[in-house]
């Protein structure tokens, strides 16, 4: 590790004052920063923790309907917040298979959303070529081992996925992020917050300076559902994954949004799917495969990933099937 | 608009009003069909550059409404800003002074230390290192294995993913806090009782995670068990004693 300053901001003010100059970082739950900090992913040279600005770790009813999440919430107090439980059981499910008890107790919903690849020629200790960590160096996945790597939406020069669980259930609940900048902030919407990998070292839209203060869930999805599939039981990320947001007729889809994770730079949701899926019968089930597939024409499978498009297929379904008997 | 509510809206980044989006894109259009007429009046006359800058305008208010950047909005928020530091709520900010040594008061087993460290030392590395307790162990230092599980206000986390200096006026438990007066908690007894163990290592950071997952009410079944100490790894494997030790205090704290 780098040397670098510390400084505790005592609000959200003196922060963002402080936030916009080079090299400075924002540190929160630390659960990603510490380890670049290890590997040289980043160095920066002056550190604000932000960890003490409890007015952004609340967790209220939106007015007209919704949730707003304080983006310093820890990922445990959110996935067992009342409202989080029974309004949005995708997040709910998404967060307690993400990283482990410990972990959720320091990592925060707004910043595990910005966690990096877990891609491993990115988080090599002695650097290998990849366009993430060093521009134009070349992606070693692209042609090395890439069972691990993305199926949609990858180019040349970076294959690698997406790694945070909650960031694909806020994808399918169409969550906005709410930010801040010394002159004021904007919304993102979570499908956004994550560029195409044109250029790959950066790996999400934020400014330099820029602080998640909240996210905004809409409507509630009482309907959903987050299946993760992984090599382990538990404490692992995610081969692939599916989250799954169903407004239901009685036994009729109505409208279906379903995101993939693992899959892509970004959680990868499925219009075509989601379109064809709008009017089919839950109970359907060669009808619901045959609207998901429609999602996979354009996949793009790597040498050693092929095994992924019948799994995020399986893993959709698996989802839909889960989502449409709950509650 | 209240101070509170001008402070609201610059920190949540409320989007540009629809009505000042929809007024600059009237006035845009406006000035561009303006500009357009000017442009073909003076067609056949001189180079029509007042016809141009006023198209070019259009296009720009255009433009800018359709991003929802109206002109007028961060001039608003600016001044909104400076009122309300004028108003002296926010007064002036402080500008942060970024320190590479850092002063620590930290509570560890209910005695109070002051401490000072580099920025850069972890939780972990403040507790072994200079407070000399080593029962917490340091493994992967990379959030992975759990081994450095301690308390911080009573809850579990990784000390090697906590800056010692974040934790500044905090309270920490580590595995030399649980015995009190020659008696071992009844999770380190179980551990005993199950051989919850074979080569060590991990245990300081298991019993952690046991002691908190009991107070949080995660031992309803061994499934449930296993789910909530995954974040501890034991590569002697004895997952299964472990899970016993845990369902024994369980069991017994529901007896009492």
């Amino acid at each position: 590790m780098l040397p670098f300053g510390y400084a505790r901001a005592a609000s959200v003010d003196q922060a963002l004052a402080a936030g916009a100059a080079p090299d400075t970082a924002f540190l929160a739950g630390g659960t990603e920063l510490l380890n670049w900090l290890r590997l040289g992913v980043a160095a920066p040279t002056r550190l604000i923790d932000i960890t003490r600005l409890h007015e952004l770790a609340r967790i209220e009813p939106l007015p007209r309907g919704g949730l707003r999440i304080g983006a310093l919430a820890v990922l445990a107090d959110v996935a067992r917040h009342d409202a989080v439980i029974a309004d949005y059981p995708v997040l709910h499910q998404a967060i307690l298979k993400a990283a482990s008890p410990q972990l959720r107790n320091l990592a925060t919903i707004g910043g595990n959303p910005l966690q990096e690849t877990r891609c491993p020629y990115f988080r090599a200790v002695e650097p290998l070529p990849c366009n993430k960590r060093a521009p134009g160096s070349g992606c070693s996945a692209l042609r090395g081992i890439n069972d691990r790597h993305a199926i949609f939406g990858w180019t040349e020069d970076c294959v690698a996925t997406q790694p945070s669980d909650p960031a694909v259930a806020l994808a399918v609940l169409d969550g906005v992020l709410v930010t801040a900048r010394p002159d004021g902030g904007r919304r993102i919407p979570a499908t956004e917050l994550h560029p195409a990998p044109v250029r790959p070292w950066r790996h999400h839209v934020l400014e330099p300076g820029e602080l998640i203060t909240a996210i905004e869930l809409p409507a509630a999805a009482p309907h959903s559902a987050y299946v993760k599939v992984r090599e382990r039981e538990s404490y692992e990320f995610a081969t692939v994954s599916a989250a799954v947001a169903l407004e239901l007729d009685g036994p009729v889809i109505r409208r279906a949004r379903i995101a993939l994770g693992s899959v892509a730079h970004r959680p990868w949701r499925l219009p075509a799917a989601e379109l064809a899926l709008a009017g089919l019968a839950t109970s359907n089930l060669g009808a619901l495969r045959r609207a998901v597939d429609e999602s996979f024409v354009d996949a793009r499978p790597l040498t050693h990933n092929g095994y992924k498009i019948p799994l995020a297929r399986n893993a959709a379904l698996r989802a839909i099937e889960i989502a449409a008997r709950t509650p | 608009m209240t101070e509170r509510a001008a402070i609201r809206t610059r920190l949540e980044g409320v989007n540009v009003p629809w009505a000042e989006r929809i007024a600059t894109a009237m006035l845009g259009g406006v000035v561009l069909v303006l500009g357009a007429r000017l442009l073909r009046a003076r067609a056949q006359r001189r180079p029509a550059t007042g016809g141009m800058a006023l198209v070019a305008a259009g296009t720009v208010a255009l433009g800018r409404a359709l991003a929802g950047r109206c002109p007028m909005y961060r001039t608003r928020a600016r001044w909104r800003q400076g009122r309300v530091m004028r108003r002296g709520g926010a007064a002036m900010i402080a500008p942060l002074s970024f320190r590479e040594r850092t002063e620590i008061r930290l509570r560890v087993n209910g005695r109070d230390h002051q401490l000072a460290a580099d920025a850069r030392v972890t939780l972990l590395d403040l507790l072994r290192e200079q407070l000399q307790l080593t029962g917490t162990k340091k493994g992967c230092n990379f959030g992975e294995c759990g081994a450095c599980t301690v308390h911080v206000d009573g809850r579990r986390v990784n000390a090697c993913m906590v800056l010692a200096a974040a934790v500044d006026g905090r309270e920490v438990t580590t595995i030399e806090g649980l015995a009190h007066g020659g008696h071992l908690h009844p999770v380190q007894q179980a551990f005993i009782d199950h051989d919850g163990l074979q080569c060590g290592f991990c245990t300081p950071g298991q019993i952690m995670s046991a002691v908190a997952l009991l107070a949080e009410g995660h031992a309803g079944s061994d499934a449930e068990i296993r789910e909530w100490m995954s974040g501890n790894l034991c590569r002697c494997a004895a997952y299964p004693q472990i899970t016993a030790a845990v369902r024994e205090v369980a069991a017994a704290g529901r007896r009492r």
